[in-house]
């Protein structure tokens, strides 16, 4: 036991967690009682909480920031294989206990990862996740003064369409939802932030939207150029921005640099026309006419074969591409990956 | 094997009578089609595609989707049509100045032809050789293999945004202010330029980039419209449906072989806001309307035949 004193972020029951809450209030007291210098660093400027940390992207986020400072995850999954100084919370989002992470802790930042998109199960569970969760983090964020809030948003919510600029900035309208309703969660979710950012000017509000994210993460982007030929809609071929998944975890962690806030747009190399993707990929692509790859995806996504539902088909068609010079000026932001590098990376092993 | 069987005797008379005839022939074609090449790209056509593409290398690529090998193929067949078919006379194109520029041309014939020819002579005739990029209507992008084509050409989807930030890049743009009015007129407005819009002087202004007008002659012959149905255009989402009563006739699907004359002006450079009232870049806009009304009607009158 003396040894899980020390170590207070081991996963515990929840019984054990109850009596590992009081014996951590305890030092919390006796940590009062310190003087502030001597304190270590990263203690005393508080916790980075950093929900859905037992994701792909989110165990390399919490790999990135846990040597400099203190990182608490919140998810309801387990963390296997989770680093001895990160504190984790297995809980839902929606539930009170939540609460109880910004109660004990002394939170310095949230970085919410947690975004559920799964258009397999999007229903109540998925919009009341995705909503009412993040609305409730805010909730305490500003109830126990969180001076940083960062979400992870996507480029995808500005949605591929054809009267699109080539590059998007940060002001251009969230139009997604309008040809795939299923993104209207992601919609709103950005919307949240923003409506945040506003209300709450004593907290840095970050919203990322980075382009489609390449590496072991399972988003729809990676798992389609993981399809072993890669189908393409016959006669376009748009131009594609790529983000390698490091770059992505770089950005969040300067996003949590204090004095930054607003909205950033994350693009990684110059973009490739898809067809050059895949070669450089080494695959072979297949050209469907766009109405009968419609029609075969809608039957085998039915029939429960495929796990891309038809409307994103107009990502493989119309370009959605977004312009990063505000996040290379502001945030300092640069990617290290060349394109080939962040398209390979989605056949790598999960630890590289 | 056995020398009598009927099939063997076939392959003897085809190794030994067929294949140096179709040998020659083959040479023959060879030669013609290189004739016609020489004809119709001109000497140095290797060493304009060089130099577009060493361009497009010097400055990292173009993220708009331009391929300069699939342009200098695409170029290499739309020649037939610049030299031959068409046989382009270009007017004055040392007008165009270096780096930043809108070319903004009267638009006419139906099909974007004219867009193509202006493009061509940029390629063909310019010194050095540059790309034009053209801001084409958005429904294009829904359109399979035309889209592919247009991007890997560098065209680009007519938005303010892709054409400021094209300028930022030192790019040629081409533009026509008239859009679908212009191009779908009916043979009896021929000639006749239409409302411009006023999205390309506002440009202009804010990226300071010069203009040069450019008057197309030539265009409006070659395919005779007798009127627009604008219920079908409606009904199957294209910007216009235009009643082209040669579409009937066996290859009237060809354009009429009229001569190109295409008309570069002087540049005009513009100043003042770029948010300025409508009325104040009305007048700058006439301006630029009058000048390629006025350079159309000259070459009208020093046209002496439509086909020659």
């Amino acid at each position: 036991m003396g040894q899980d004193a020390q170590n207070s972020e081991l996963p515990l029951a929840d019984d054990d967690r109850r009596g590992e809450e009081r014996r951590q209030q305890k030092s919390r007291r006796t940590a009062d009682l310190v003087p502030l210098g001597l304190l270590p660093e990263h203690v005393a400027e508080g916790a980075v909480v950093v929900t859905g940390i037992c994701g792909r992207l989110g165990r390399r986020v919490a790999r990135a920031l846990h040597r400099d400072r203190g990182v608490i995850g919140l998810d309801r999954r387990p963390f296997h294989d989770k680093p001895k100084d990160i504190e984790h919370w297995q809980i839902d989002l929606r539930r009170k206990k939540a609460r109880d992470v910004f109660r004990n802790r002394k939170v310095a930042a949230l970085v919410h990862l947690g975004v559920m998109h799964d258009p397999r199960d999007s229903g109540e569970d998925h919009h009341t996740w995705n909503l009412l969760g993040f609305q409730k983090l805010l909730e305490y964020a500003k109830q126990y003064d969180v001076p940083k809030v960062v979400l992870l948003s996507s480029a995808n919510v500005y949605g591929p369409r054809p009267d699109n600029p080539q590059f998007l900035t940060e002001d251009a309208p969230l139009l997604a939802a309008s040809a795939f309703s299923d993104m209207r969660d992601l919609v709103e979710l950005d919307m949240l932030a923003q409506s945040f950012f506003w209300k709450h000017p004593n907290t840095e509000t970050v919203i990322l939207r980075p382009a489609h994210i390449l590496g072991t993460v399972r988003n729809a982007p990676s798992n389609y150029l993981r399809l072993s030929v890669v189908p393409t809609l016959m006669g376009f071929d748009p131009m594609m921005q790529a983000v390698h998944q490091d770059d992505v975890v770089s950005a969040i962690v300067s996003a949590l640099a204090p004095g930054v806030r607003g909205i950033f747009n994350i693009a990684g190399p110059p973009p490739v026309a898809l067809s050059q993707a895949i070669t450089l990929l080494g695959r072979g692509h297949l050209p469907v006419p766009h109405s009968i790859a419609k029609m075969m995806l809608d039957r085998l996504w039915k029939m429960r074969l495929s796990s891309f539902p038809s409307p994103e088909l107009d990502f493989i068609r119309f370009v959605c591409m977004v312009d990063d010079s505000r996040a290379r000026e502001v945030l300092g932001y640069t990617h290290h990956h060349n394109i080939a590098e962040a398209l390979r990376a989605v056949d790598e092993e999960r630890w590289v | 094997m056995d020398p009598e069987t009927a099939l063997l005797k076939i392959s003897e008379v085809a190794v030994r009578d067929l294949a140096p005839l179709a040998r020659r022939f083959l040479s023959r074609t060879r030669r013609i089609a290189d004739d016609l090449a020489q004809r119709t790209l001109g000497p140095n056509f290797e060493e304009r595609a060089a130099v577009v593409r060493a361009h497009y290398e010097r400055i990292g690529g173009d993220p708009f989707g331009l391929d300069a090998d699939f342009t200098k193929y695409t170029s290499m067949f739309l020649s037939v049509f610049h030299r031959l078919y068409f046989r382009t006379a270009v007017h004055n194109i040392d007008n165009i100045p270096e780096g930043r520029a809108l070319l903004i041309a009267n638009h006419s014939g139906q099909l974007p032809i004219d867009g193509m020819m202006i493009a061509m002579a940029m390629l063909m005739d310019a010194d050095p050789p540059r790309v034009a990029r053209a801001m084409v209507e958005k429904w294009v992008q829904t359109l399979p293999f035309v889209s592919t084509l247009f991007n890997r050409t560098g065209q680009v989807v007519g938005v303010p945004e892709n054409c400021e930030r094209l300028l930022e890049r030192e790019e040629l743009i081409l533009a026509f202010p008239e859009g679908t009015r212009g191009i779908s007129k009916p043979f009896t407005r021929r000639y006749q330029l239409e409302e411009f819009g006023f999205g390309f002087m506002r440009l202009a202004i804010q990226t300071r980039s010069p203009i040069v007008p450019v008057a197309v002659v030539g265009a409006e012959e070659q395919f005779i419209n007798v009127g627009n149905l604008d219920w079908l255009a409606k009904a199957l989402g294209v910007p216009v449906f235009p009643v082209v009563p040669q579409f009937l006739l066996p290859g009237g699907m060809m354009p009429l072989p009229t001569k190109y004359h295409l008309y570069f002006g002087e540049p005009m450079r513009f100043e003042g806001d770029p948010d300025d009232d409508d009325a104040v870049i009305e007048d700058k806009v006439w301006i630029v309307r009058q000048t390629i009304q006025s350079m159309v009607n000259r070459g009208l009158k020093e046209r002496k035949s439509l086909f020659f």
